[in-house]
């Protein structure tokens, strides 16, 4: 039989159809094994849901309701949009449904929590549902309608989408994490350089990346307009699922010979710790070429992209024996109560109170402008997170730049953007 | 479809979901509501200037950042009859499409609209008139797929469709 090389992506798709190939550009319709839903994205879906009067949804096992957000609510509005969705997960039998003191930002919670794993198929109605792609699963984020019409078909169609590969090699330098090697690579192909594609990313130094780290770059795929963010499953990703993920993993490689319309390699050792200045995360520079002291009002060191338990380990270094500098709000969300919890056992949460820092229950908060840290006119803030468009942490002339955080630390101790380095830090 | 004509409104490159309808904005999925608030962070006073039918014309990869379908839906509720772009982000190309929202991808039409220029459209033939430059441009068809969902109103309703035919 004639064989026919695939990327990671094709062979994906092409598994789950049962075909022994397909072909980037075809129209393709496959089953989800999970849907997604947050508090902002499930009221729209459930109002679309419920206007079908089909009243059946397909499987509410695999529907994930996360209240992440605007919670704990912050005003009556929201508080009326996560009832609706607590009552239509009472009304349909969805078991998984996170609000209170279980609920954590979606993106780190579903891993944590093994409801993701290798070869799922997963669409989410939020962007960053790519994040899943970290541990070798076809996952991207869809609006609310696609994301009902799954609900009733418990299908979504796809084009197969075109592959570019990254290949990563060399020796890390300091302080650089995955959150500068993928800002470095939106930096280089742009925020549309991977429009409608699938992003792999390979190479010896991905195979050393923790699973956080891996996280965090497929988590940023979107901010390069890809689809997919996807990292082949290997025996890190089998550990990391081991004893969460339920189901049996599907681990599949890509093909040497499968079609790539693109290329790119990076020698890592020339990438330094970087930011990406407003406002667009393609924007990126090496912190210590930046012209000037930019000095700031607000550190943020949480989100889906580095709100996970190394990320504050990172922080909790950097600022352990030292104060947050009197001109900065640091506030620090754990992802997740999961990672919350270690946190504190681990001592951190004690380091960053004992800086000066603010830590916030897990929320999304501050990272879409929605509440617990909102920016003022003129403001600056340096972000772990993975959006810097305008007005996207509070008013619109405000400025969010996105790091790592190891360098948002830093800058939270010295006022100004820096590198650890820069305050002695080894 | 219906042959549309209107004014353009132009806009830049990477014109992203937190700039056509701000997060703080979210807690709620009326489409009126969401109408006042459109574009609100590149003009102010968009939502109050736009007339039923207008057109916005963009750069390249519009409607990147977020899955929010309150994006198109405000851009829909505040009267706007199509978005013609460089490009679009992917998932706001979906969710376009599922919303009923018409979007038709044409660098050159794009590149050379500005602000006030009269457009007819032809959704069928693809085809965009720019009477105020006098000058025609022709688009790629849509997918079939994708008319089909636009022919029967949106996502939803094409799978009502199907699933009455079962
Ligand atoms: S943390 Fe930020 S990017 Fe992640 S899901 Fe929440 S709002 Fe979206």
């Amino acid at each position: 039989m004639k064989r026919y090389p695939m990327t990671l992506a094709e062979k994906i798709l092409a598994k789950k159809l049962n075909r022994p190939f397909v072909e980037a550009g075809e129209l393709v319709e496959v089953p989800v094994d999970l849907t997604l839903a947050n508090d902002i994205t499930g009221p729209l879906a459930i109002k679309i849901f419920e206007s079908t009067k089909i009243g059946k949804i397909f499987n509410p096992e695999k529907i994930v309701l996360v209240m992440d957000h605007f919670t704990p609510n912050k005003d009556i509005k929201s508080a009326e949009q996560v009832r609706i969705c607590r009552e239509f997960a009472r009304k349909y039998g969805i078991s998984h449904y996170y609000e209170g003191g279980n609920c954590g930002i979606e993106h780190a919670l579903l891993p944590e929590l093994g409801l993701v794993g290798p070869g799922d198929i997963v669409i989410g109605a939020d962007s960053h549902t790519c994040t899943y792609g970290a541990l070798g699963a076809f996952a991207t984020g869809v609006g609310s309608t696609d994301l009902a019409a799954a609900w009733i078909t418990g299908k979504i169609w796809f084009k197969v989408p075109e592959s570019i590969k990254f290949v990563y090699y060399g020796k890390l330098k300091p302080w650089v994490t995955g959150k500068d090697l993928i800002l470095y690579t939106i930096g280089d192909i742009g925020v549309d350089g991977a429009l409608y594609k699938a992003m792999e990313f390979t190479g010896e130094v991905i195979k050393k990346l923790s699973m956080a780290e891996r996280f965090t770059m497929a988590n940023m795929a979107i901010e390069a307009g890809g689809k997919v963010g996807l990292i082949e499953a290997d025996k890190r990703t089998l550990t990391y699922i081991k004893n969460r993920f339920k189901r049996a993993p599907l681990v599949l490689k890509a093909d040497k010979k499968a079609k790539y319309v693109e290329i790119r390699e990076y020698d890592v050792s020339k990438i330094e710790p970087v930011v990406a200045l407003p406002h667009l995360p393609s924007n990126v520079k090496a912190v210590k070429d930046l012209s000037e002291k930019i000095f700031i009002d607000q550190v943020v060191i949480g989100s889906c992209t580095n709100g996970r338990l190394e990320d504050l380990a990172i922080a909790a270094k950097i600022l352990k024996n030292r104060k947050v500098n009197s001109n900065v709000r640091c506030i620090i969300i754990p992802a997740t109560p999961t990672i919350y919890y270690h946190a504190l056992k681990k001592g951190y949460i004690r380091v960053f109170i004992e800086a000066g820092a603010i830590v916030s229950p897990p929320t999304c908060g501050p990272c879409l402008g929605g509440h617990m840290g909102i920016l003022a006119k003129g403001e600056k803030a340096v972000a772990t997170t993975n959006r810097n468009f305008v007005g996207r942490m509070g008013h619109p002339e405000s400025e969010v730049y996105l790091a790592g955080p190891a360098v948002a630390a830093a800058s939270a101790v010295l006022g100004y953007i820096a590198t650890p380095e820069e305050l002695g830090v080894k | 479809m219906d042959k549309i004509k209107g004014k353009v409104w132009k806009f830049g490159d990477n014109i992203d979901t937190d700039v056509i309808i701000p997060a703080r904005y979210l807690n709620t999925t009326d489409p009126e509501e969401l109408a006042k608030h459109c574009m609100e962070d590149a003009d102010p006073e968009f939502s109050k200037k736009v007339n039923k039918g207008d057109i916005i014309v963009a750069g390249k990869n519009f409607g990147c950042g977020s899955s929010r379908e309150h994006a198109p839906i405000s851009i829909k509720a505040c009267g706007i009859a199509c978005v013609i772009a460089e490009s679009f982000a992917r998932i706001f190309y979906r969710n376009a499409f599922n919303t009923g929202l018409l979007i038709l991808e044409c660098p050159e039409a794009a590149k050379e609209a500005e602000t006030g220029d009269e457009l007819e459209i032809y959704p069928e033939e693809g085809k965009i008139i720019n009477l105020t430059k006098n000058k025609t441009y022709i688009t790629k068809p849509l997918p079939g797929f994708m008319k089909e969902i636009l022919e029967d109103g949106g996502l939803i309703p094409h799978i009502m469709k199907k699933f009455k035919l079962q």
